[in-house]
């Protein structure tokens, strides 16, 4: 189980990290497309963090979604509406419950992803975020019917996450920005896979965490 | 990073409430979320023109927004695209009844928001209608990119668009007109300098003192290719000449579809120039290059125009779609015929432009 205290815990851990991650993030963004992807994460994510006291005695469907308002109107560019549909969808996945079972988070994830392919009209392969976040969910999916604990398996999809954003380094972009690049797009890493590794290792640990 | 700035936080928000207090008789703001509006918005029963976009392109599009050209602006942190609720709040703002148009540039991020923005309007009872521009030439395929990114031909659109609204033309009129101008548009641009994001507070990315980009938008984003520097009138020529020449170009895009209440993909196609062509000739700098410099582009771009049978009618030189400080210029050509030459020339009075009045 992933309580709503988890929950919570888990947006403020990440918020931390891209904080910390901002620098790094904008730098592989400017590699490749505009330099703004940690500073415009960082502002919806320092928004979200603010927003969170507020939060304490809310559901887990409500939690998310507001996370993915407050990211819509805050984010901008291409990582507002991704991010912010990615949380509004897992969102009304999970409505109203207090604490997630091992089913509830992978409709979580699985509405999440659903969401982002749809806003984005990408697919594995693009150098998109969408090169980590599928992988973690098909990487969750198969541990839990191996029948791992909530824990293992969410391990396992930030392992299988974060070898889908470095198997983004050859590939050529084919979405946003860095499409416009070509052939120069390869070498480097697609800063949206590597912000959305983070988020489902984050998951991973507050999970674990307890 | 030396800016004239107090801190890179307020960059944004110091601006518009600059030109506010410059721009009174012409022009309001609304905060957070961020519009620009006409100051006599909304006109009743006229079609209400919105772009947006990320901040950093001044003076597009918030010096735009005046009689005859935009009724409202959404400008978004510097080279990042606004949020859906601030184009939203700039079609409850200056709708007039007759609907809203917005005018998006091809960029991911700016679809998707914009996009966003126009479900939630449209749900709201307000007649809203997106369409892209896509004119930059050095994209050359829209199958593996996300298409040709839109830059010079925006301004020109949001002129003549503006000017239509101001004439009573109806929303589906006006988007019509729009889509034409964008297929009968095409640009493109280079860098001698990179930019700098005041929040980053280093360049975007680092040119050598005899290097050039080329094929670049307006973010300080790596262009085409990188080459050795070359006199200004060989700049023009590869430029104009890429325009010149470009073919057919095709793509898929999305409109909002009133009556099914849902998106539909549009296929368009942009004709190529052809002899005999009237055109209205852009020659703009990208921020840091200076206004002679743009004249010893447009001598040469004259000059190639007159020997491929194009007949340049009307032009507008100067710094109006910018990427900060970046020296650099862009060409933009685009053809008109009788009726859009006629928007163009018709009263303008905003903040940038001004003519007519």
């Amino acid at each position: 189980m992933v309580t709503q205290s988890q929950v919570l815990a888990w947006l403020d851990r990440y918020a931390d990290l891209i904080a910390e991650q901002r620098e790094y993030l904008t730098e592989l963004d400017a590699a490749i497309g505009d330099a703004d992807h940690g500073i415009n994460m960082n502002r919806g994510f320092q928004k979200v963090k603010s927003q969170l006291p507020t939060m304490a005695d809310k559901d887990i469907g409500s939690i998310l979604k507001n996370t993915g308002m407050a990211l819509l109107s805050s984010v901008g560019g291409a990582s507002g509406p991704l991010y912010g549909t990615l949380f509004m969808r897992a969102g009304m996945k999970v409505d109203k419950k207090q604490a997630l079972t091992a089913d509830d988070l992978l409709a979580l994830l699985q509405g999440g992803l659903e969401g982002v392919i749809q806003r984005g009209k990408s697919q594995v392969g693009d150098k998109t975020m969408i090169d980590a976040f599928q992988p973690a969910v098909e990487g969750y999916e198969a541990a839990t019917h191996a029948g791992k604990s909530v824990v293992e398996a969410l391990t396992e999809a930030a392992d299988a996450a974060e070898a889908g954003r470095d198997a983004t380094l050859p590939l050529i972009a084919r979405k946003g920005r860095a499409s416009y690049l070509g052939e120069r797009s390869k070498d480097h890493l697609d800063p949206g896979a590597t912000s959305l590794a983070m988020l489902i290792r984050t998951l991973a640990e507050s999970a674990a965490e307890g | 990073m030396k800016k004239l700035i107090n801190s890179p936080d307020d960059v944004v928000r110091e601006s518009i409430e600059g030109m506010i207090l410059a721009h009174g008789d012409l022009l309001k703001a609304h905060y957070e979320p961020n519009v620009i509006y006409r100051a006599d918005a909304p006109l009743n029963g006229q079609v209400a023109l919105v772009s947006g976009g990320g901040s950093g392109h001044e003076p597009m599009h918030g010096g735009f927004v005046g009689l005859g050209m935009l009724t409202a602006a959404a400008p978004g942190e510097v080279f990042t695209s606004p949020t859906p609720d601030q184009m939203l709040e700039a079609a409850k703002l200056v709708d007039g009844g007759a609907g809203v148009l917005n005018i998006v540039k091809n960029y991911t991020g700016d679809v998707m928001n914009f996009e966003m923005a126009a479900e939630l309007a449209n749900s709201e009872g307000i007649a809203v209608r997106n369409i892209l521009i896509d004119d930059d030439v050095a994209v050359k395929d829209s199958l593996y990119t996300a298409g040709r990114r839109g830059v010079g031909t925006t301004v020109l659109a949001e002129r003549i668009c503006g000017a239509a609204a101001e004439r009573g033309y109806d929303l589906d009129r006006i988007a019509d007109l729009c889509r034409q101008v964008n297929i009968n548009g095409r640009s493109m641009g280079m860098a001698l300098t990179s930019c700098t994001v005041p929040a980053k507070g280093s360049p975007t990315f680092e040119l050598g003192e005899r290097e050039m980009e080329i094929g670049i938008g307006i973010h300080g984003e790596p262009g085409q290719a990188r080459m050795d520097m070359k006199s200004a009138d060989e700049i023009t020529e590869m430029m104009a000449l890429e325009i010149i020449n470009d073919g057919a170009y095709s793509r898929t895009v999305r409109e909002w579809d009133s009556e099914a209440e849902d998106w539909k993909e549009v296929e368009i196609t942009d004709p190529p120039f052809a002899s005999g062509d009237r055109l209205i000739a852009f020659v703009n700098s990208m921020g840091g290059t200076p206004v002679s410099e743009l004249y010893i582009v447009y001598r040469k771009l004259a000059q190639i125009c007159d020997q491929h049978g194009l007949t340049i009618v009307r032009n507008l030189v100067g710094p109006y779609i910018t990427s900060l400080e970046m020296q650099g210029a862009s060409i933009t050509l685009l053809k008109v015929d009788d009726e859009m030459l006629a928007l163009w020339d018709s009263p303008l009075n905003t903040p940038a432009l001004r003519w007519g009045m």
